[in-house]
């Protein structure tokens, strides 16, 4: 499945990385704790989580994530934004909480 | 690299990142040097004052050295243990200091060291070898 069919049947906003939505999403991880992120995650996973600083954008540039979706109405910060431009990172937002966006990309065939 | 400097944190990673990626070696060995980086770097950002690492590659295989001018770590076998944390409140807010950094170093590196004494500093050198399936992936080592 490809970023920009996930982006549109759960609405996601996108904030950065508009020209990386036809990468495939290779499957899911959801967590707050960036050393777990970094341990478990795989290339092309879409990552889903609250945290809203920069590091989140470096931890998936390093490990060539497909996306980053702040969950739960979370605004990134301005210089999250940025640097995900910057880096060309697909950083999406949703008012879902964390726990319903997972369970809908689960639906959606994201495992 | 500074400690406290989260803003910063992460740039001797990408860093490292690309200059691996120049040196052909295979695309999962980078992903563990990469990784492992990044959790010395932001053990340096989150406990010390400031640190440096060194990645040398040789031969198809790297070593690191990540060196810090810190507190120190008082009980280096407690500080291994997976969960376990000495980070600030603000570090834990961010993400950070979640006690699985030593873990991944270890599971990313295959050789793994760590010396330090209370008040001087901590040394953490690392060394990764090229795995089986990184080598039959096509690392030109």
């Amino acid at each position: 499945m490809k970023l920009t069919d996930v982006v549109s049947a759960l609405s996601l906003e996108t904030h950065a990385g508009e020209g990386k939505l036809e990468r495939p999403v290779t499957g899911g991880i959801v967590s707050d704790l960036l050393s777990y992120v970094m341990g478990n995650a795989r290339a092309g996973n879409l990552w889903v989580t609250i945290q809203v600083h920069p590091n989140i954008v470096g931890v998936a540039d390093l490990l060539d994530l497909s996306a980053v979706v702040v969950a739960g109405g979370q605004e990134p910060e301005a210089a999250t934004v940025a640097k995900a431009r910057e880096h060309g990172i697909a950083l999406l937002t949703t008012k879902m909480s964390a726990f319903t966006l997972v369970g809908k990309l689960h639906e959606l065939g994201v495992a | 690299m500074l400690g406290g400097a989260y803003f910063l944190a992460g740039r001797a990673a990408a860093d490292v990142k690309k200059r691996l990626a120049d040196r052909g070696l295979a695309g999962e060995m980078v992903r563990r040097v990469v990784i492992a980086t990044y959790e010395a770097e932001m053990n340096i950002c989150i406990h010390a004052v400031s640190g440096e690492i060194e990645v040398i590659v040789e031969g198809g295989q790297v070593r690191m050295r990540a060196e810090d001018r810190g507190p120190g770590i008082a009980d280096i076998e407690k500080a291994l243990a997976p969960g376990f944390s000495t980070a600030s409140a603000k570090a834990r807010a961010l993400g950070f200091g979640a006690g699985m950094g030593f873990a991944n170093m270890q599971r990313c590196a295959d050789t793994f060291a760590v010396c330090s004494a209370a008040s001087d500093g901590t040394r953490v050198t690392m060394g990764f070898v090229p795995r089986p399936q990184e080598i039959a992936a096509g690392g030109s080592t």
